[in-house]
């Protein structure tokens, strides 16, 4: 009898032991960060992302003297869904990685979301576009954090055609973000009275725009939309100013510029920019102090929106973790619904059913020469649109996750 | 007056645009078509050359207040010097084995010089402004043309020739004509043959950072340009005929014009449509358009 208790107990013990090991997957919570490393969205996402994740894992662990033992890994997709789909599924089948985090480009995005709900892993996206990952393509296991095309849309979309801007020739990058930001775009410009006269899709990613800005230039739009990102943007813009388009009396709208596009620019050809962001780094206290730290760690680069959303992301995933005990995929997903999101960068909100993040946008425009600091000094902030209306609503998502 | 929907004016803008692009795309065939064709070498850093070209600029601009012009001189010879300094310490070894080593020790380099670059500067590329004299465009009625693009054209169409005209037609040409038939019956004529082939090298190598500089107040000066744009190069000179001058810069400017149609009439495929050209000259005439099969 005293035997029998003995191996029960210690039975018990192992299966306690067990079982706690079992809820954190090999005793490590390990995030994968995945996103272009070496090319033209590598100054937005790349190894600020990294280093956007390591600070959050640091700065997590110290407030919440968590236990948890987080690693943290980089690879580059090369703005391919094919590869950024095997470097995904090496990792989840082989190397136990928990979550994906970052994955810019949305057609690569979409690909990494249906791969973690297929292997009931965890996809929190800051660095796609697309409002499909929380709308037809949403499912369970993905979040979609920083930003996305519905946001873009009716941020700078409206503002613009508010302003006066009401005919619009889109410059579109021919893949899934351009045509999702196209789409968002033109729905607003229609609603709000405005017309679309053309549109040309151009190969991603182009070197030489003018053609097809002299075809914008032809239709005679008030607004040519560039419905594209980062060296696509920036090429467009500067060959718009040397085609003379802008002295013509046609605008240019920058339907998703980031602050190290406008770096790269410079400030005067920039200049008068409208754009939609949900991070800048000269908001407040904490936005500052925070890109003391990371401009330190990433040679002095400044952070853009999308590692702004990796920070912050990575924080929320964690507490979701410590708060389920486990890393399980689907149940983490669930938990960072259910917890709410309080971090120092965008400040408190929700993930919403649909796998929304929620939090307020910000409408800037890009300064003058004369009115900056110096660099990286480029935006004023000319309305903030408040978390509730920021994003796509509830009652238009097309996710089937959403109970109607 | 419209021609297949496009208004005729439309069309000439974009056939002139075509020929910018051109000029761009015969200046590094060239090059590429000067060295293969003197020193059977595949010369894969082309690219990253062409890239060297535009940031010496830029650096020199921004660091030393060097401008455009001087810098249209000497960032040339300087990397030029590089490209010298590569032949004599590297490529030298390999004149005796097959293509495949060249291309793979080029291809090698280049990925070293872009990767260095994209840890310095980033990805996002830094902006060069153009010479105030081109600041401004010309009206032309039908569509506004850069004066620097014009520039583009001309500096373009001079160089070409020049190099044709010095490789085709005169006694200079002819010795290096000699050497790459038969070496050593030409340095049996008292001339030195590595000299010359370092020298070419260098030449093929200032080619493509003179066309970096002039690529510098167009697009971003970026790590990336130069493999953006390499491939596209690369089928050009196939296009034209491996090592044949005039070939790269007839196909250079040919393709450029075509590229700029596609772009008016199927601007999905405008970045397509010149390996499908490709793909079909080599079916036809294996060698390309004005190469000799040997």
């Amino acid at each position: 009898m005293k035997r029998n208790l003995i191996s029960l107990a210690v039975a018990a013990a192992c299966a306690f032991a067990g079982s706690a090991q079992a809820q954190i997957s090999d005793g490590i919570v390990k995030i994968g960060v995945l996103n272009d490393m070496s090319g033209l969205y590598s100054d937005i996402t790349g190894q600020g992302s990294v280093v956007a994740a390591r600070m959050a894992v640091e700065d997590y662990i110290r407030a919440s003297k968590s236990t948890l033992k987080v690693e943290i890994v980089g690879a580059d997709h090369q703005n391919k869904p094919d590869v950024g789909s095997n470097v995904a599924r090496q990792w989840y089948d082989t190397e136990k990685v928990d979550m994906i985090a970052d994955v810019p480009t949305s057609s690569v995005g979409l690909a990494i979301a249906k791969i973690s709900a297929d292997k009931g892993k965890l996809h929190v996206n800051s660095g796609s576009a697309t409002a499909d990952l929380s709308g037809k393509a949403c499912n369970a296991n993905t979040i979609h954090w920083a930003y996305d095309t519905w946001m873009l849309a009716n941020g700078t979309g409206k503002a613009i055609v508010k302003s006066g801007g009401d005919t619009w020739f889109f410059l579109t990058a021919d893949y899934a973000f351009g045509h999702a930001l196209e789409r968002d775009t033109e729905a607003v410009v229609l609603k709000n009275g405005g017309k679309v006269v053309g549109k040309v899709r151009t190969p991603f990613p182009t070197q030489d725009f003018s053609s097809f800005l002299l075809q914008a230039q032809a239709s005679k739009a008030k607004i040519i939309g560039l419905a594209n990102a980062g060296g696509d943007t920036t090429n467009s813009i500067k060959q718009a100013f040397e085609f003379g388009i802008t002295k013509g009396g046609q605008n240019l709208a920058g339907l998703l510029v980031f602050l190290p596009d406008v770096h790269s620019l410079s400030l005067e050809k920039a200049q008068g920019l409208m754009l939609t962001e949900t991070f800048y780094w000269d908001l407040n206290e904490q936005t500052r102090a925070f890109t003391k730290r990371f401009a330190a760690a990433n040679g002095g680069k400044y952070p853009s929106m999308v590692h702004a959303g990796v920070y912050s992301s990575v924080i929320h995933y964690l507490k979701a973790v410590d708060a389920a005990k486990t890393d399980d995929g689907t149940k983490v997903a669930a938990k960072m619904k259910e917890l709410p999101t309080d971090d120092a960068l965008f400040g408190k909100g929700t993930v919403r059913a649909d796998g929304r993040k929620i939090h307020p946008a910000y409408l800037f425009e890009v300064k003058k020469p004369s009115e900056s600091k110096g660099p990286y000094d480029y935006y004023k902030l000319v309305s903030t649109i408040p978390a509730n209306e920021a994003f796509r609503p509830l009652s238009e998502s097309e996710c089937p996750l959403v109970k109607k | 007056m419209e021609i297949f929907g496009i208004p005729s004016q439309a069309l000439f803008g974009q056939l002139l645009i075509g020929l910018i692009n051109g000029s761009f795309y015969a200046l590094l065939s060239l090059g590429l078509a000067v060295i293969f064709g003197l020193l059977n070498i595949i010369n894969f850093s082309h690219g990253a050359q062409y890239m060297l070209g535009a940031f010496v600029a830029y650096l020199s601009l921004n660091k030393l207040g060097i401008n455009y012009w001087v810098s249209l001189i000497l960032t040339p010879l300087l990397v030029g010097a590089t490209g010298v300094l590569i032949e004599k310490t590297m490529l030298k070894r390999l004149y005796k084995l097959d293509h495949l080593y060249g291309l793979l020790l080029t291809f090698g380099l280049a990925l070293i010089i872009q990767g260095v670059f994209r840890h310095e500067f980033g990805s996002s590329g830094m902006p060069y402004p153009s010479p105030e004299v081109f600041q401004g465009v010309f009206n032309l009625g039908f569509m506004f043309l850069p004066k620097y693009r014009a520039w583009v054209i001309v500096v373009s169409l001079v160089v070409c020739l020049s190099t044709w005209f010095v490789i085709e037609r005169t006694k200079l040409g002819a010795y290096l004509r000699a050497a790459t038939e038969n070496p050593s019956l030409v340095q049996a004529f008292g001339i030195n043959v590595p000299r010359m082939v370092t020298l070419t090298y260098g030449f093929g190598v200032a080619l493509a950072a003179l066309a970096g500089v002039m690529a510098a107040p167009i697009y971003q000066v970026s790590p990336l340009m130069g493999a953006d744009i390499i491939i596209v190069v690369f089928a050009v000179v196939v296009v034209g005929g491996m090592g044949s001058i005039m070939g790269a810069i007839v196909t250079g400017f040919g393709l450029g014009l075509i590229e700029g149609l596609t772009k008016v009439f199927y601007p999905e495929a405008s970045n397509t449509v010149i390996f499908v050209i490709m793909t079909i000259v080599l079916l036809l005439k294996p060698a390309g358009l004005f190469g000799t099969q040997k």
